[in-house]
């Protein structure tokens, strides 16, 4: 066990640094970056080279830029807020953006496991067919579609709730955000609790805890639903992945002041430094969570955590 | 129950048996995968649906007369008309405004104005007063590009790379598969997005970014796959089964690898169309004038509480995209291996 | 013969698939005297382990018992309906303290999340009102009565950490556990190494004998029978072909299918090479089958066969068979000669 967590904090941290290293490239090598100079005098370039220190050797600059992106410095914001340290932009916004993503993880996944349950149960039922049919939509469709149609239906039309997000009422006020970014979660849960459930409904050990007399909610959830839950986290991922994509758009339909809507902005302000630092952060985010389902996995799972003996 | 007993009842019947049994031969594998895609209506309707944005992404753009960048600003924000229709009180131009309060009116710019008696707009117009329904089928185009390009990259890289990494095997999978991980441990959002800040947003920086990143999972399936046809390969070495092996290898084994990857390829098309869709909604998308999906999305999106009709169109050929890729996708491997089938 | 544990009347099981409605089970009878071992033999379709489940009340939910009696009658009471149970009395009075089964494999009968220990203490907590610490020493005990090395060790081990005859010897434990009067093994050592086959069979004997339960083996394979069986019932096609005594069965084999089924069976005296195969596969069960299911691949069909099934004929008290070759019209046709020399060497041979 050890062994396995000791390889996969080393492969994360390798995708990390090569992460700060493509970021890092980028910086040297993109048009209109404060370092690419061409259009500078000749003068005024040596003197902003010297100030930045690029004259000094390429590794000698990376392995300070390393160390500053892992410390948190990411230097300050050109164009979106000015001379703001942008560890300050992250400091009010990024809470906003984990609460968000919080909480459309366990909306999704409660409904996602209800629904996928239900369908289980009653296959071949009306709710079998109504999983279904989420369960495809969710899938197929991008959360904007979703927004789009709760910001101007719910939101718009019908006013049941906000249509824009107040710092306020942070909770009421983003009711419609997090279904728009549940919605993929319920549909992926739903879908995978409902097919590892049948199977396991009809599984041989299924059948012969009930010929050695388990019946009811004991046979349920002792047996299927442990069963079932523990190759969930297989899906989490794909799940982590469109939240992080989804929070970019339904941030911004939404007017939430999170990391996600802060991208866009950066993006279309051509905010170099705000862009790399969110990269950074989103992908440094999405590797620990990855590393820490993989480890989850582990433990869970008795297959992968006890080494196989007494062969 | 035993009343009658025929004279002959007694006598064997004397048949060839085996004879009998020739008729088991199995039906060809093809046919069988053909049956199942047809006997599920839904694939039929989709591919229907894909055939259908196909041909008017195609004719589409010259069917109303008007250029998908020609601004008439006489025409701006006018609401869809569509000759016969407005006489159902459907499509009659006429919209609702909606206001904050709660209150709305219903308008018709058609009406009000003689010079624009007899002009129609199917879809209507935006801010701009541009056709939105040559816009839209211009916007298909770009996704069903996407959709094209897609295709190509999942063989040209994935189904290549996966298969050498399986069938060399050794040090270079060993090289190949690290790599894999790395790339796959950076969230494709990222790749793409700062592929797309280090070049000139377009058409061309969107193809590269799917290149990029578009190809993992099909690699990670030709790997598999190789594997498999491998063992089998090796099977057939060692112990020369004959004629069995072989035929396992062409009736289970290749039907397998090919619906495997077929069923893939069709998954990749609906997230290569989304990739562009997101990029274009947050401001990646191809340059104006051109239109995309996304794009129109994302300038409608401006208007969606005033001229919620702008917004409708190209959400709903998207959301039809979507759905029919995906749901013909789900169809093409239930059809290729029934037993994955989710029941 | 008056003290029968188990006695099955006329049982009829269908399915409802897509494809129509599978009469899986097309008329049984069986008879199981006390104490003793009956051996249903039959390819796999033939409805022999659809037999075993409808018995253990575990049919599948779109399968059901359309008509027929299953009498269970345990010792010194009453008789029970078991057709007649709802799944939750199944459960409570039968499943494992009345009747328990064994499944043909270890792999994927255990849940691959519980210890073993956990598994075989569940068992006997839903039966018997006794502490966790009682039930914990009473599966320890289980564990070496199936012959496990250092049980106490082996309790906290996941099923993945047991090799398949380990992990059969659990199935098996856990079987027991609660000392139930019928065990049904339903193909108990197919999936296992032949070399550890003749060790699980071994205690499974011992187990039955010590604690006197009645047995039913589910098997296609008769060097099974050969060795523990006092009845075999042939089943082919969802209904019973063949039954008898053991030994009436073997060496005096009426039905042709039965012949098939001997001929196949691998022995010293036959090279693999020449082992015989019945041709073709068993029919569909889907609606109805008209004359004897048996006949398309029969070389010895009449022409009977395609209109009327064949009823019981009775060759001895204990024997019967259902082939129209035992109608007294028939022409007298015998096992092939090929088979008939051996059961003749086998006949000798065993005394």
């Amino acid at each position: 066990m050890a062994k396995y967590i000791a390889k996969r904090s080393a492969l994360a941290v390798a995708t990390l640094i090569a992460i700060i290293l493509l970021l890092f490239l980028l910086l040297e090598l993109m048009p209109g970056s404060p370092f690419n100079i061409d259009k500078v005098p000749f003068d005024t370039r040596a003197m902003i080279m010297e100030h930045y220190g690029l004259d000094r050797p390429v590794m000698e600059r990376f392995a300070k830029y390393l160390a500053n992106m892992l410390k948190g410095d990411f230097g300050i914001s050109y164009s979106l807020s000015k001379k703001t340290p942008i560890t300050a932009l992250l400091a009010i916004r990024l809470p906003v953006s984990i609460r968000l993503g919080v909480q459309a993880v366990l909306l999704g996944t409660i409904f996602g496991l209800a629904l996928g349950m239900a369908a289980a149960i009653w296959h071949g039922k009306a709710m079998d067919t109504i999983a279904t049919v989420v369960s495809v939509l969710g899938v197929s469709l991008p959360s904007y579609v979703f927004a789009l149609t709760l910001s101007y239906f719910a939101g718009f039309r019908f006013q049941l709730a906000p249509m824009l997000y107040q710092a306020s009422s942070p909770i009421y006020s983003s009711v419609l955000p997090t279904i728009s970014l549940s919605m993929f979660t319920i549909a992926t849960v739903a879908r995978f609790t409902r097919t590892e459930l049948l199977e396991i409904l009809g599984s041989d050990y299924m059948l012969f805890a009930e010929s050695k007399g388990i019946s009811g909610a004991a046979l349920f959830f002792r047996h299927a639903l442990r069963n079932a839950l523990i190759p969930i986290i297989t899906v989490l991922a794909p799940l982590i992945v469109a939240l992080m994509t989804g929070s970019l758009v339904v941030e911004r339909i939404f007017s939430i002041p999170g990391i996600g809507s802060l991208l866009v902005s950066a993006i279309q302000a051509n905010d170099y430094n705000v862009i790399i630092a969110l990269s950074f952060i989103y992908s440094a985010m999405y590797i620990f969570i990855m590393l820490v389902l993989d480890i989850l996995y582990g433990i869970i799972d008795p297959r992968i955590r006890i080494t196989k003996e007494g062969e | 129950m035993q009343a009658e007993f025929k004279e002959n009842d007694f006598e064997l019947s004397g048949k060839d048996i085996l004879a009998d049994h020739a008729d088991f031969a199995s039906e060809p594998i093809w046919k069988d995968i053909l049956y199942r895609f047809y006997k599920r209506k839904i694939n039929i309707v989709c591919l229907s649906v894909i055939l259908f944005v196909i041909f008017m992404a195609i004719v589409g753009p010259y069917l109303s007369g008007r250029t998908y960048e020609a601004q008439i600003i006489e025409h701006q924000n006018l609401a869809p008309r569509v000759q016969g229709l407005e006489k159902l009180g459907i499509f009659d131009g006429s919209e609702k405004i909606h206001y904050s309060n709660g209150t709305s009116a219903k308008v018709n710019k058609y009406r009000a104005r003689d010079d624009l008696s007899n002009v129609y707009y199917w879809f209507g117009t935006d801010v701009l007063g541009r056709d939105i329904f040559t816009r839209v089928w211009m916007g298909a185009r770009i996704s069903l590009y996407i959709a094209f390009v897609a295709v190509i990259i999942d063989i040209a890289f994935g189904l290549t790379y996966g298969l050498v990494s399986g069938f060399v095997g050794g040090a270079i999978d060993s090289v190949m598969q690290r790599t894999v991980e790395i790339i796959n441990g950076i969230p494709n959002l990222i790749i793409v997005t700062l592929l797309i800040i280090a070049l000139k947003p377009g058409l061309f920086t969107i193809t590269l970014a799917l290149m990029l990143t578009g190809w993992i999972g099909m690699s990670r399936i030709a790997r598999a796959q190789a594997l498999r046809i491998k063992e089998m390969e090796y099977l057939l070495a060692s112990r020369s089964l004959g004629a069995r092996a072989v035929r396992l290898i062409f009736v289970e084994i290749l039907p397998n690898t090919i619906g495997q990857i077929i069923t893939n390829m069709m998954f990749s098309i609906p997230n290569a169309i989304f990739t562009e869709a997101f990029l274009a909604f947050i401001g990646l998308g191809v340059p104006l004038p051109m239109a995309s999906l996304g794009s129109l999305i994302a300038d409608a999106f401006k208007s969606l509480t005033t001229h919620p009709y702008m917004i409708s169109f190209p959400v709903g050929v998207l959301v039809l995209l979507m759905l029919s890729f995906n749901i013909l996708a789900d169809g093409l491997r239930d059809a290729f291996d029934p037993t994955m089938k989710e029941r | 013969m008056s003290d029968l544990i188990l006695e099955v009347k006329g049982l009829k099981v269908s399915f409802a698939t897509k494809a129509g409605s599978v009469n899986a089970i097309r008329g049984v009878d069986l008879e199981l005297p006390r104490g003793k071992t009956l051996a249903i033999v039959g390819e796999s379709g033939s409805g022999k382990s659809v037999t075993a489940k409808a018995i253990m009340g575990i049919l599948s939910s779109n399968g059901a018992i359309d008509s027929g009696e299953i009498l269970f009658t345990p010792k010194g009471e009453g008789t029970l309906s078991l057709e007649k149970l709802s799944k939750k009395q199944f459960r409570k009075t039968v499943n494992g303290t009345l009747i328990s089964m064994v499944f043909q494999d270890p792999m994927t009968s255990l849940d691959p999340t519980m210890s073993i220990g956990k598994q075989i203490i569940e068992g006997i907590l839903a039966h018997q009102k006794v502490s966790r610490a009682e039930a914990n020493r009473q599966a320890v005990e289980l564990l070496r009565l199936v012959e496990i090395a250092e049980p106490e060790k082996r309790m906290k081990n996941y099923p993945h950490q047991l090799s398949g005859g380990m992990r059969q010897r659990v199935v098996i434990a856990i079987a027991i556990s609660n000392s139930p009067q019928l065990l049904i093994c339903d193909e108990p050592t197919t999936a296992l190494d032949v070399t550890i086959q003749a060790k699980i069979l071994d205690i499974i004997r011992s187990i039955q004998e010590s604690m006197g339960i009645s047995t039913i083996y589910i098997t296609h394979d008769l060097g099974v029978v050969a060795n523990v069986a006092d009845f075999v019932a042939v089943m082919y096609a969802g209904k019973i072909v063949e039954k008898g005594t053991a030994d009436e069965v073997f060496y005096d084999p009426r039905h042709p299918y039965t012949w098939g089924l001997l001929s196949a069976m691998p022995s010293i005296d036959v090279k693999e090479e020449e082992l015989y195969t019945i041709p073709g596969s068993p029919p569909s069960l889907i609606g109805e089958v008209i004359g004897d299911a048996f006949a398309p691949r029969n070389a010895y069909s009449l022409n009977i066969d395609s209109r009327i099934e064949p009823p019981m004929f009775k060759v001895s008290q204990t024997h019967s068979a259902a082939t129209w070759l035992l109608h007294e019209s028939a022409p007298k046709i015998g096992p092939p000669k090929a088979l008939a020399e051996r059961l003749e060497i086998m006949r000798r041979r065993n005394g």
